[in-house]
Parts: structure tokens; C-alpha cells; sequence
């Protein structure tokens, strides 16, 4: 008797799990593009506050190529570049650069730079950083991030890649320092390794 | 467990016990997680207040329909997958259509699973009550559960930021405006962080608490013969 009763549980249990299941499939399948449409639209929302829209002329959310993990970018995972062309010719590349040693985790940054080596702009994709302090990184809290816009890694010299409390010529806010140095550190040893390695993000 | 069904459902009660007396977060306190974690703005809270009311509603209007056919041995697994697919519907829907605020909200969506609230309430009335008592019970208790959050959320974000619905737009679409109540406000850092949310909700806990004290004494007062009334009716009127 015991047997049968766990054998109908067990049974019941399994009916249950596949209805559950399905249902779960069933708006998976039903919300699908929408939720690729959405991943698309933030993406290019993003890709063009920092390159911007009217410049290039492709598609920049699928011109992309491969950056396999990389120790510079801080990335552990592979990812993609995302490339910006005008009459077929790239002439900005932007790509994630993670800072991982943040205040409370990685930092996820969207760098873009110019076949010059400019950066053309900076956007905080993800972070932990405390709120009300380290979180004025993120460009919907103030503006801090926009003065990388134009430097490049010789402007200003090499030593000033700093906070302005050490030496440098960035701003530091007021009760967060170290949010800031290492934004400013990861975005300078990214460069670098644009510098050393152009083809990475220009090569067709 | 086999208690028989009251022929006339107090409706009230129920709606009296998910907002105020029975509430998940301040008589129960549960779900403290989500609670603690995402009330540092309105905007936030309200909307993770709203998803966690729509998992409860259907959670316990399922449960209601099927508890009848639910072998009680294996009542708890079925209860979690229940809520654990209309969480991930909801994560699916908001991930789609509130991109934004799905990703403002991060891992606190699909946490809404371990929201001890909602299998409590599959346990405790779903599974004992017919489907419409088990409805107005998954709303009030997910208003209940969604006021503390807003109210948390409101207090949090006045002394944090000086603002209230910032980022309203990423809900409720761009006619939404952030209302700055400090203009150049410094920030009371405190009630952005974590311990801020729990000072909060201790103060918000003593708040209910004192409440319901002076309701109680209020009732006993009324009761109360009025020779002896004059030490009770003088604590009443004290003015804290």
C-alpha cells in the first residue's frame, strides 16, 4: 500500500513539475523577441551615448568582433567589440572593461575610443559601489565620467592619469577616492593596451 | 489542517489582517531580504512590492483551485514550484517590456522565490480556502507587504537623496517626473545603506507596535466601568 501511495505522490509530483514547466516554456517562447528587442535597444542606447548616433552610419549593435578574455581589460569572459563605420571605414571601436577591484566588486565599464586613441566617451555599465558615494560614477548621478571624453593616453601625460589628490588631474568626489582611482586606472591600462595592440579593435 | 470552512468568509478580516494586523512584514515579518535590500527608493520598492503582490495573487489562487487534488506529503514542493514558475513568468515578463527596472532590480526578482511571505500564505489560508477569500487574501497581503516597502522606500529616499520617485521614468514611462524636495541636500548617507533600511524598519516595527498598544487600551477603556476608568482614560490622553 505504502508503495503505491509514494509511487501516485511521486507521479503527481512529476505531472506538476512538467506543467510548470511548460507554462514557464510557454512565456519564454512568447516573450522571447520582445526581451532580444529589449537587450538590443539598451545596448544601442548605450553604445550611442558614447559614440554618437548621427556619426556613424552601420549598425553598431551587430558590427561586432570577437575580444576573447583578456587580463588588460580585466575581463574573464569572452566578449565583443562594437564597432562604429562611416562609408565602411571603422573609425571608433567601444568594448567592456571591467575594473575588478572596486570598492565592494568589479566595476563593468563601456569604453569607447577613436582610431587615434581617444576616448570618445565612458559609460558605468554595472558596479556595487556604495550608494550616495561611489555611485556618482554612473552618468544618471552627475557628470564625472565626461571629462574622459577627448583624452587619450598621452593627454594628459602618462603620471597624471591620477585623482587630483594624488597628483593627477581627474576629480575625486568628496568621501569616495578609491571609486574613482580605480575607474581612472582600469581606463588607463585599457588604453595602454589599445595602444599596444590597435588591431584587436580595428582589424576587419 | 481539516478545520471546516466558515459558511460566511470575513472578508474583512482578511483585508484588515494582509494590511494591518497580520502584516507579512510588520506582524510576521518576513520577506526581510527583498525588503531590506530594495527600499532605497520608491520607485524600486513599489515595483518590486507590485511584482511580489502578482506572484502572491497567483500563487494563492492556484494553490486554492488545486488544493483539493494536492496530496498533502508533497504539498510544500508543489506550493514552491508553483511560486517558482509565476516568478519566472514575472522575471520574464518584466525582462521584456521593464527592461530597465528588471535590470535596476537585479537578483531581487527572481529571489521573490525565497520570499517566505508568499509560501506562507499558500501553506497558512490558500490551502485551506476557497479561490476568492485566497485572491482578496494574496491582495491584501501583497498591499501590505508593498506599503512597508513604499514606506521604507519613501523615508529612505527623502533623508538619502532629498528626492522622492527618482527614476520614476523607468516604471511608469517618461510623463514621469522626479519631485526634488532638498534642493542642494548633502545626503544622509546612512539611509542609503543597509543599516538605514533596518533602523528604518525597527522604527516603522515600534511605530505599529505603539499602534496597536493604544488601540487595545482605547478598546479596554471604552469597556471599562468609569469608576475605574480615571487612571486608564489619563494614559490615553497623555499627549505622546
Amino acid at each position: 500500500m505504502k508503495a503505491k501511495v509514494i509511487s501516485r505522490s511521486g507521479l503527481l509530483l512529476g505531472l506538476a513539475g512538467v506543467i510548470v514547466i511548460g507554462l514557464v516554456t510557454l512565456v519564454y517562447h512568447f516573450t522571447y523577441d520582445d526581451i532580444e528587442r529589449s537587450e538590443y535597444q539598451a545596448l544601442l542606447l548605450a553604445l550611442n551615448s558614447i559614440i554618437p548616433e548621427d556619426s556613424h552610419d552601420n549598425d553598431i549593435v551587430n558590427d561586432t568582433r570577437d575580444l576573447p578574455a583578456n587580463k588588460e581589460l580585466g575581463l574573464k569572459k569572452d566578449s565583443l567589440i562594437y564597432r562604429a563605420r562611416n562609408n565602411g571605414e571603422i573609425f571608433a571601436a567601444a568594448f567592456p572593461v571591467t575594473a575588478p577591484d572596486g570598492y565592494n566588486g568589479p566595476i563593468k565599464l563601456l569604453l569607447a575610443i577613436d582610431r587615434q586613441g581617444r576616448i570618445l566617451g565612458v559609460r558605468v555599465v554595472s558596479h556595487l559601489e556604495t550608494p550616495g558615494l561611489g555611485d556618482r560614477i554612473e552618468s544618471r548621478r552627475s557628470n564625472w565620467v565626461d571629462q574622459f571624453r577627448g583624452k587619450s593616453i598621452d593627454n594628459p601625460s602618462r603620471d597624471d592619469w591620477k585623482v587630483k589628490k594624488d597628483g593627477g588631474v581627474f576629480d575625486q568626489f568628496t568621501g569616495a577616492t578609491i571609486t574613482p582611482r580605480i575607474v581612472i586606472k582600469a581606463i588607463h591600462k585599457a588604453l595602454m593596451y589599445a595602444e599596444a595592440q590597435p588591431g584587436v579593435f580595428f582589424d576587419e | 489542517m481539516n478545520n471546516p470552512e466558515p459558511r460566511n468568509t470575513d472578508y474583512s478580516k482578511i483585508i484588515d489582517d494582509g494590511l494591518w494586523s497580520n502584516n507579512p512584514a510588520l506582524a510576521q515579518i518576513l520577506g526581510l531580504c527583498p525588503l531590506l535590500a530594495v527600499s532605497g527608493t520608491v520607485i524600486n520598492a513599489l515595483a518590486l512590492g507590485m511584482a511580489t503582490m502578482m506572484v502572491l495573487m497567483a500563487s494563492n489562487l492556484t494553490v486554492s483551485v488545486l488544493r483539493l487534488y494536492i496530496p498533502n506529503e508533497i504539498r510544500i514542493p508543489v506550493f514552491v514550484l508553483i511560486i517558482a514558475g509565476f516568478v519566472t513568468i514575472v522575471e520574464h515578463l518584466m525582462h521584456a517590456y521593464l527592461y530597465n527596472l528588471y535590470t535596476v532590480l537585479g537578483i531581487f526578482v527572481p529571489l521573490i522565490v525565497t520570499n517566505c511571505a508568499i509560501i506562507g500564505r499558500a501553506e497558512g489560508f490558500a490551502s485551506k480556502h476557497s479561490p476568492l477569500p485566497s485572491i482578496i487574501d494574496g491582495i491584501s497581503m501583497g498591499l501590505g507587504f508593498t506599503g512597508v516597502l513604499v514606506t521604507l522606500g519613501v523615508i529612505r529616499e527623502i533623508l538619502a537623496q532629498g528626492t522622492l520617485f527618482a527614476d520614476a521614468s523607468i516604471m511608469l514611462g517618461e510623463w514621469a517626473t522626479t519631485i526634488t524636495l532638498l534642493e542642494n541636500y548633502n545626503g544622509f548617507l546612512l539611509a542609503a545603506l543597509p543599516p538605514g533600511a533596518f533602523i528604518g524598519l525597527g522604527l516603522l516595527l515600534a511605530l505599529k507596535n505603539l499602534i496597536d498598544h493604544n488601540m487595545r487600551k482605547r478598546q479596554r477603556s471604552r469597556i471599562a466601568v468609569e469608576t475605574i476608568d480615571g487612571n486608564a482614560e489619563a494614559m490615553i490622553s497623555r499627549p505622546d
